[in-house]
């Protein structure tokens, strides 16, 4: 899908400080080493096997699928992860990259805190130093997790700057590795960033729409019809879209947070109201204003606060490959109600941007199967989305 | 011969300012008063909304001159300003996408026809140099390349076909003062001397006019940025007088270098 300069269509690329060249050159080399390796690859699998609890389930959502009365349902359930989201998958890779070429040091940007969490966990399981970035903003919606990160022998750097996002995350993780590369591997959260980023990362994803595509074959003896994930930079996305983006008759669907809605300036929709830029190492599309300068973003969602979407993604679009919907906090916050009465299962606010749009067009897709990726668990909202209802959980 | 090949026919002491910071009256007094303490070519940033390789004091700086509303075009409009009586090169350092949503063409476009002479883009290194290079030579702007500590076996790569002068990145990290620079810049500058005669002015972490002479003997030139903008940060627009001092005294240190 990389043409050699890592570029996917137009996007993508290396637009990186000279200082981190080297340290670009040297991850795609090791990567491209390990990556058909048997032994890494062995090492890798029973990490997600025994470790993260992969094979993660497929589950047919029948309550859910009855009640809206049109396309029959399927979750994956990629909250059941350890450490309770998608991003695990990732980081456990990356870890045993990092460790294969001998750094001893992991630092990482979170905006939700799963994937600082998630960092977290595998920095301890490696016995690697671990420092997190995340805003200010973020650390305040997020206690929680905060609190895990620390737990697990993070140190986590609260980020004052800018908008205090997942955004400003980035950037402090950015200077702090051109602070110190020797020893330290940037465990990029997304599959977002320079090049060999955004490849990385995918394959490492790359599992969830392997296991959907046998699962389905399992359960329905076909492909499914839709596959629907939420995007912030989109790694789950990516994860769940890849193993069908040769098989046209899936249609792929990325939603992006709308905040308060695209024709508002609160809005975290980047396909919907952004356009072609170069920032966070990256060609792709970003929210900024007419002289180029990045937009303040905003979504309930701390996950999907990000003012630009991943370099491949950008590439589907300009494709049609996929599509890109926005969806706003209100329909979050009721797919997030929904799915907790419906199914018992509290789907991180992320996600309920995927089961959102789900709901919306199931009723009109009768005999048609959906797969909606979980990317994960929710009880790190509970906080903030009984806040939205105007109710306060302080302990 | 150019502007820039002018201002280093001797060791060249080159300040760094923000636009805007804390507003652009203030800014073009600054560069006047700059080119009066002697300084060989001053670069003017454009701010940026996430400068990822600054360190807080120029991000501070960045984050002011937004605030108060400047916008490219505004800059442009002082350079026009300036070049009225400025005669020293003036060289735009700021990131990829000011330049990428202007418009490549348009904006190197816009500095030959208002007097800039070269940029400097620190997100944008030898690979991906091609889009914004090309353009700029059409123009007769400078692209400055540059390299950095760990660039190691890029470096002879990186010079060759360098045009203006090369910024030589003296640490690791970011931009912002720093009490010692360990890197061995005779070393950077050395194999750079090997493959090409545009000269080095070295950058990042110089503090005073002790540290600007020692890294413009290893070199042809010491670019002094965070030292200047904490400047103007602690007396905003009564700083004139300050800057042109300390500005001075880099000028005496550097220009004083024996063989020069």
């Amino acid at each position: 899908m990389t043409n050699e300069n890592g570029r996917f269509g137009i996007h993508g690329g290396q637009y990186i400080p000279e200082t981190l060249m080297n340290a670009v050159i040297e991850l795609e080399e090791a990567y491209n080493r390990y990556k058909d390796d048997p032994q890494f690859q062995k090492e890798l699998s029973e990490l997600f096997n025994d470790y993260a609890g992969r094979p993660s389930r497929l589950y047919h959502a029948k309550r859910m699928s009855r009640d809206l009365g049109g396309a029959d349902i399927y979750l994956k359930r990629e909250d059941l992860n350890h450490t309770g989201a998608h991003k695990i998958n990732n980081v456990l890779g990356q870890a045993l990259l990092a460790k294969k070429m001998g750094k001893t040091r992991l630092i990482a940007e979170t905006g939700a805190g799963q994937h600082g969490v998630a960092t977290a966990t595998a920095a301890a399981l490696f016995g690697m130093e671990c420092v997190v970035f995340m805003g200010k903003e973020d650390i305040e919606r997020q206690a929680l997790n905060v609190y895990k990160m620390r737990l697990l022998g993070a140190d986590v750097v609260p980020v004052v700057t800018g908008t205090g996002t997942l955004k400003d995350a980035v950037s402090q993780a950015m200077r702090e590795w051109t602070n110190r590369v020797s020893d330290t591997h940037y465990c990029l959260g997304s599959v977002m960033g320079p090049h060999p980023f955004p490849v990385i990362v995918r394959d490492f994803q790359a599992v969830i729409s392997r296991e959907i595509k046998e699962q389905m074959k399992e359960l329905t003896g076909r492909l499914p019809d839709a596959v629907i994930a939420c995007v912030g930079g989109g790694s789950n996305a990516i994860g769940a879209f890849y193993h069908f983006i040769n098989d046209p008759e899936v249609q792929l669907i990325g939603c992006e947070a709308a905040g308060r809605g695209v024709d508002t300036f609160e809005t975290a929709a980047t396909i919907a109201t952004g356009k072609l830029g170069i920032f966070h190492g990256m060609k792709s599309y970003f929210c900024q204003n007419e002289y180029g300068q990045i937009a303040p973003v905003y979504s309930i969602s701390a996950g999907l606060d990000y003012p630009g979407i991943g370099p491949e993604h950008a590439w589907l679009h300009d494709i049609g490959r996929a599509d890109y919907v926005p969806v706003t906090d209100a329909e979050a916050v009721e797919a997030f109600e929904y799915l907790s009465r419906m199914e018992g299962i509290i789907p991180a606010i992320e996600s309920a941007h995927a089961l959102a749009y789900a709901m919306k067009i199931a009723p009109d897709m009768k005999g048609k199967n959906i797969v909606v990726n979980v990317s994960g668990r929710g009880d790190k909202d509970c906080v903030s989305v009984a806040r939205y209802r105007g109710e306060d959980l302080s302990e | 011969m150019n502007r820039i090949e002018q201002a280093f026919q001797h060791k060249a002491i080159i300040p760094f300012l923000t636009c805007g910071d804390p507003d652009l009256e203030t800014t073009g007094k600054l560069v006047r008063e700059l080119v009066n303490a002697g300084a060989d070519l001053i670069e003017l940033g454009i701010p940026f909304s996430d400068p990822t390789a600054e360190g807080p004091v120029i991000m501070d700086a960045d984050e002011r001159a937004l605030k108060n509303g400047v916008t490219t075009d505004q800059i442009f409009d002082l350079v026009i300003d300036l070049r009225k009586d400025v005669k020293i090169p003036l060289v735009f350092m700021t990131y990829a996408n000011v330049i990428f949503s202007y418009g490549i063409e348009r904006f190197m476009k816009r500095c030959e026809e208002t007097g800039i002479d070269g940029i400097i883009l620190p997100d944008v290194p030898y690979e991906e140099k091609d889009e914004f290079e090309g353009e700029a030579e059409k123009h007769g702007i400078a692209f400055i390349r540059m390299i950095a500590p760990t660039s190691e076996a890029r470096i002879a790569k990186i010079a060759d076909g360098a045009k203006g002068f090369i910024y030589v990145v003296s640490s690791m990290g970011v931009t912002g003062t720093r009490k010692e620079i360990t890197t061995d810049i005779a070393a950077l500058t050395g194999v750079v001397r090997s493959v090409t005669d545009t000269p080095c002015a070295v950058g990042f972490g110089i503090s005073d006019p002790d540290q600007a002479r020692r890294m413009a003997e290893m070199s042809d030139g010491a670019i002094v940025g965070s030292a200047i903008v904490k400047l103007i940060a602690k007396y905003g627009r009564d700083c004139v007088p300050h800057v042109k001092a300390f500005a001075a005294s880099l000028a005496e240190s550097v220009h004083g270098i024996s063989g020069n």
